[in-house]
C-alpha cells in the first residue's frame, strides 16, 4: 500500500514539473516567433553583441 | 567577405538585379541607384552573407528600396522606465532568416541601440535604443535604405489582449492536460482492480486522488466554457457551452458524492479529459482567427497614409492622417493618396476617385471642391484644407448607413448553437426521466438512480458534437490561409456555403486596380517613352513602365508638376505628358470620354498618343464562368457609367448589370435580393461599396480595398486574380458538407449510447472510451478536408 503512495507522489512530481516548465516557457515568451527561432541557429551571432 | 557575390542568370538573356533581383537592364548590375546604394552598404559592412545565404521568393515584393516619406515616429516611441526608447514596427519584405540576420547585425552596430529583435512569425520589429526618441527616424533608414518597409504598429492594444486569451487557452489546455492523463493512469488502475479485485480502501485512496486533481483543474479549464455558457444564459439563449458546463459541473459534483460515500464509479476522468479535448479545439480556431486577424492588420497598416500637414509657419510635418485636425492645411503631392476629407484650396488638378465612387476615369478638380480620403491625386500637387468629420462628410454618411445594414446581420445563429438549442432540452430531459424510472418505477436507490442518470448525461456530453464544427472550421480557415484568403468572421463559413447569388462592384474589383496601357506602339517610342516616365512617381509613368518592362531610366529628364516630362537633347526637347503640355495651348483640352492619355512629342516626327483603360482582371471571366458552373447567380453594380459597365459585363460574361449606382441605391439593390430570397455575396473594394459589404449576407474585399471595405469584410484576398472568389465558395461548401457529417456521426453515437446508459450498463471505462472514440471520429473526418483540392 505504501509503495503505491511513494508511486503516486512520483509521478505527480514529475508531472507537475514538465507543467510549472511549460507554463514558465509560456510566460518567458518561447512560443512568440517559432518561424524566426527555426532560422536563427543558421546565422552566427557577433561576439559582443 | 566582401569578395563573395551571387549572381543569379535570368531567363531570356537579361540579368538580375544583384541586390534585388528583379529583372535589369542589359548589361547592368542593379536595377537602380537605389539598389546599388543598398549592396555597396551590406558589402561595405562585410555582410555579403546574406546574398549568399538569403532565399528571395519570386512572389513576394522584391527588396528594391523605395523612397518613402515616413511620418513622425515621435507619437509612436515609448519611453521605458530605464530612459531607453522602444518603439514597435511592422516591418515589410522580410522573407528568411538571412534578412532577419541582416537587419538585425546592421541595427545592432548602432552604438545607441540596445536590443533589435524581428520577430518572423509576425513581421515585427522590436527596437531599443538609448538616448533621443527623435533618433527613431534615423535607425529606421538604416533599415528602409535596404529595400525594407517600416511603419509605426498601430494595433498594438486589440493584438496584446487577443495574445493574452490566447495565451490564457493555452494555459487552461496544459493544466487540463495534465490532469487529464494523471488522472486517466489513476483510473486504468481503478479499471483494472474492479476485476482483479483491489480493497476497498485502495480504490478509495485512488478516487480521493483523482478528484484532488481533477477538481482544481476543471475549475481552472472549464472557465471559458462557464464564462461563455453564463453570458448566454444572461441573454436568455443556450449555445454549446450550457450542456458542457452543466454536463461537467454535475459528473465532478456527482464523483465527489461517490467519492466521499466510497461507492465503486467515480467519473472524474471522463470530465476533465472532456474539457481536454474541447480545449484543443479552442486553442486552434483562436490561433488561426488570431493568424488571420494579424495579416489583414498588417496589409492596412503597410498601406497607411501619412498626411503632409503644413504648419502654420510654412514648415512641412507628416503625420498619421487620424491625428491632423479640421481646419489643418494639407499638401498633397502629384500621385499621393489622399488621406483626409477636405477642400481644395490651391492648385488644379484631376483625381482618380475610384475607390470612394466607383468611377474609373480620373475627373477633374480645383479650388473649391471637395475631396474624399481615399481618392488618388494624380496630376498636380494641391493644398486642402482639411474638413471636420462632421455629418455633410462622405464618410460619415456611409457610417449612417453601414450601422443600418449591420444591425440585420447580428442575427444569424451559427449551426452548432442552432444544433444546441434542439440539443440540450432533449437530453437533460432523457437523464430526468431515467432518473425518474429508476428512482420511483423501478425501485433503485437515490444513489443509484442519480448515478444511472449521470452516466447518460456523460455519455452524451456533447464533445463530439462540440468539436464537430470547430474542428472542420478550424482546417478550411487553414486551407483558405495558404490560398491567400483571410477570414476574418467566425460565421462567414457557414454564411458563405448558402450563397447563390454575387454581386460584384466592376472598379477595382473585377478590373485590375491599375490604368493599363491598352493599344500597339511603336517598339523604340515605347521605350523612349517609357525611359522618361521611369523618373516620375505618377499613375500614368508607372503604368507606361509596367507595360514595357525593365528600362534604364533616361538621365537629365525635368519633371513639370501637374504638366508632364521633359528632357533636353541635341536635336531638341522631347516631351511626355498632358495634351496641353505636349501640344501647346492652342489645342482645346477637351475632355475625352475614352479614358487617360499620355502625349509623346520628339522633334521631327509627329506627336503619339498613348491611351489607358481599365481592363478586366485576368482571371475574370473564367471566374464568373466557374460560379456559374456551381449553380451561383452573377450580377454586377457599379457606380460608373453605363457604356463602360456595360462593356466590361460583356467582357466577363455578365448577363445582370446595374450602372450609375449611389451608395443608397447599391445597397437598396442587395437588399431588394436578399428579400426575394437570395443568399446575397457582395465582392467590393470601394467606400461606395462599403453599406453593401455590411448589407450582404457575406462580403469579400480584395487587400488592395478602401480601409474601411476591408474591417467590413467578411473575408479579404490577396493577389491579382479573382479566382479566389471562386475558390473561398467551394471551400465553404465542402467544409458544410463535412460539418454536416460530423454532426450526423455524433447523433448516431448519442442514438447508440444513451439506451445503453438509460438501461444503467455504462461504467466509468465504457464512458471514456467511447466519448474519446466519437471526439477523434469526428477530428479525423474533418481532417479530410485538408487533403482535398479545389
Amino acid at each position: 500500500m505504501n509503495v503505491i503512495l511513494w508511486l503516486i507522489l512520483g509521478s505527480l512530481l514529475v508531472a507537475g514539473g514538465g507543467l510549472a516548465v511549460f507554463l514558465w516557457s509560456l510566460r518567458n515568451g518561447q512560443y512568440e516567433d517559432l518561424k524566426g527561432a527555426a532560422q536563427r541557429i543558421l546565422f552566427d551571432e557577433e561576439a559582443g553583441r | 567577405m566582401n569578395a563573395i557575390i551571387d549572381r543569379p542568370i535570368a531567363q531570356g538573356g537579361g540579368s538580375c538585379c544583384r541586390h534585388c533581383g528583379l529583372a535589369c537592364p542589359e548589361g547592368a548590375d542593379f536595377c537602380c541607384s537605389g539598389c546599388e546604394a543598398a549592396f555597396g552598404t551590406i558589402q561595405g559592412l562585410g555582410l555579403g552573407t546574406y546574398y549568399l545565404q538569403r532565399l528571395l521568393d519570386p512572389n513576394a515584393r522584391a527588396p528594391r528600396p523605395e523612397m518613402v516619406e515616413r511620418a513622425d515616429l515621435g507619437p509612436f516611441v515609448h519611453t521605458r522606465a530605464d530612459g531607453s526608447c522602444e518603439l514597435l514596427l511592422t516591418i515589410d519584405g522580410v522573407q528568411c532568416g538571412a534578412c532577419v540576420w541582416l537587419i538585425e547585425q546592421i541595427l545592432g552596430r548602432e552604438r545607441s541601440v540596445v536590443s533589435a529583435r524581428v520577430n518572423l512569425t509576425s513581421g515585427r520589429l522590436a527596437l531599443v535604443w538609448r538616448g533621443d526618441a527623435q533618433e527613431a527616424g534615423r535607425l529606421c533608414a538604416l533599415v528602409e535604405q535596404l529595400g525594407y518597409r517600416l511603419v509605426p504598429f498601430r494595433f498594438a492594444e486589440s493584438t496584446a489582449r487577443s495574445d493574452e486569451q490566447g495565451r490564457a487557452l493555452i494555459r487552461a489546455l496544459a493544466v487540463a492536460g495534465f490532469a487529464a492523463g494523471n488522472v486517466m493512469l489513476l483510473s486504468i488502475g481503478i479499471w483494472v482492480g474492479l476485476t482483479e479485485g483491489m480493497g476497498p480502501a485502495t480504490r478509495a485512496l485512488l478516487h480521493w486522488v483523482s478528484a484532488l486533481l481533477a477538481l482544481p483543474a476543471i475549475a481552472y479549464a472549464g472557465q471559458p466554457f462557464f464564462r461563455s455558457a453564463v453570458s448566454a444564459l444572461r441573454h436568455g439563449r443556450t449555445n454549446m457551452d450550457v450542456p458542457i458546463s452543466l454536463g461537467v459541473i454535475l459528473v465532478s459534483g456527482l464523483s465527489l458524492v461517490e467519492a466521499m460515500r466510497n461507492g465503486a464509479h467515480t467519473y472524474f476522468d471522463s470530465a476533465i479529459s472532456l474539457l481536454f479535448f474541447l480545449l484543443i479545439g479552442r486553442v486552434l480556431d483562436h490561433r488561426a482567427r488570431n493568424r488571420a486577424r494579424a495579416t489583414a492588420e498588417r496589409l492596412l497598416a503597410l498601406r497607411a497614409v501619412d498626411v503632409a500637414v503644413i504648419l502654420p509657419d510654412g514648415t512641412l510635418r507628416r503625420m498619421p492622417a487620424e491625428t491632423v485636425a479640421p481646419g489643418a492645411r494639407v499638401l498633397v503631392g502629384a500621385g499621393e493618396r489622399i488621406g483626409v476629407d477636405g477642400v481644395i484650396r490651391h492648385g488644379q488638378t484631376s483625381l482618380d476617385t475610384s475607390l470612394v465612387t466607383g468611377e474609373a476615369l480620373p475627373c477633374p478638380a480645383g479650388p473649391g471642391s471637395l475631396v474624399f480620403a481615399g481618392t488618388l491625386n494624380m496630376e498636380a500637387a494641391i493644398t486642402l484644407e482639411a474638413t471636420a468629420t462632421g455629418a455633410d462628410t462622405l464618410l460619415a454618411e456611409m457610417a449612417r448607413l453601414i450601422d443600418a445594414a449591420q444591425a440585420g446581420k447580428g442575427r444569424f445563429v451559427v449551426l452548432a448553437d442552432r444544433v444546441a438549442r434542439l440539443y440540450a432540452p432533449v437530453v437533460h430531459l432523457c437523464a430526468l426521466l431515467t432518473f425518474l424510472a429508476w428512482y420511483a418505477a423501478l425501485g433503485a436507490s437515490l444513489g443509484e438512480a442519480l448515478l444511472i442518470a449521470c452516466s447518460v448525461l456523460i455519455v452524451t456530453c456533447p464533445c463530439a458534437l462540440a468539436l464537430a464544427v470547430p474542428a472542420a472550421q478550424v482546417i478550411a480557415s487553414q486551407a483558405l490561409f495558404t490560398a491567400g484568403i483571410l477570414l476574418k468572421s467566425a460565421t462567414a463559413l457557414e454564411r458563405l456555403a448558402m450563397v447563390d447569388l454575387v454581386v460584384f462592384d466592376k472598379t477595382g474589383t473585377l478590373t485590375c486596380p491599375e490604368l493599363a496601357l491598352v493599344g500597339a506602339y511603336d517598339p523604340q517610342a515605347l521605350r523612349l517613352a517609357a525611359g522618361l516616365a521611369a523618373n516620375s512617381r505618377h499613375p500614368l509613368s508607372r503604368a507606361l513602365c509596367a507595360a514595357y518592362g525593365p528600362v534604364q531610366p533616361e538621365g537629365g529628364v525635368v519633371e513639370h508638376p501637374g504638366q508632364g516630362l521633359s528632357l533636353q537633347t541635341e536635336a531638341g526637347e522631347i516631351r511626355l505628358g498632358s495634351r496641353r503640355f505636349c501640344l501647346g495651348s492652342a489645342c482645346a483640352d477637351t475632355v475625352t470620354d475614352a479614358g487617360a492619355e499620355l502625349y509623346l512629342t520628339r522633334p521631327g516626327q509627329s506627336a503619339l498618343r498613348f491611351c489607358f483603360l481599365e481592363t478586366l482582371r485576368p482571371d475574370a471571366a473564367e471566374t464568373v464562368a466557374r460560379l456559374r458552373a456551381m449553380g451561383i447567380g452573377v450580377m454586377l453594380a457599379s457606380g460608373d457609367r453605363k457604356a463602360a459597365v456595360r462593356e466590361m459585363a460583356s467582357l466577363a460574361g455578365i448577363g445582370a448589370w446595374h450602372a450609375g449606382l449611389r451608395p443608397d441605391a447599391k445597397m437598396a439593390l442587395i437588399e431588394r435580393l436578399r428579400g426575394n430570397g437570395h443568399c446575397v455575396m457582395m465582392v467590393g473594394d470601394g467606400l461606395n461599396d462599403g453599406p453593401c459589404l455590411a448589407a450582404a449576407d457575406v462580403s469579400m474585399s480584395p487587400s488592395c480595398a478602401a480601409d474601411i471595405s476591408q474591417t467590413l469584410a467578411d473575408l479579404v484576398f490577396q493577389g491579382a486574380g479573382l479566382g479566389a472568389v471562386a475558390v473561398a465558395l467551394a471551400v465553404a461548401r465542402r467544409t458544410r458538407r463535412v460539418m454536416r457529417q460530423n454532426i450526423g456521426l455524433a447523433i448516431v453515437y448519442n442514438l447508440l449510447a444513451v439506451p445503453v446508459a438509460v438501461a444503467g450498463l455504462v461504467t466509468p471505462w465504457l464512458a471514456a472510451a467511447a466519448m474519446s472514440g466519437s471526439s477523434l471520429l469526428v477530428m479525423a473526418n474533418s481532417l479530410r478536408l485538408r487533403g482535398q483540392r479545389s
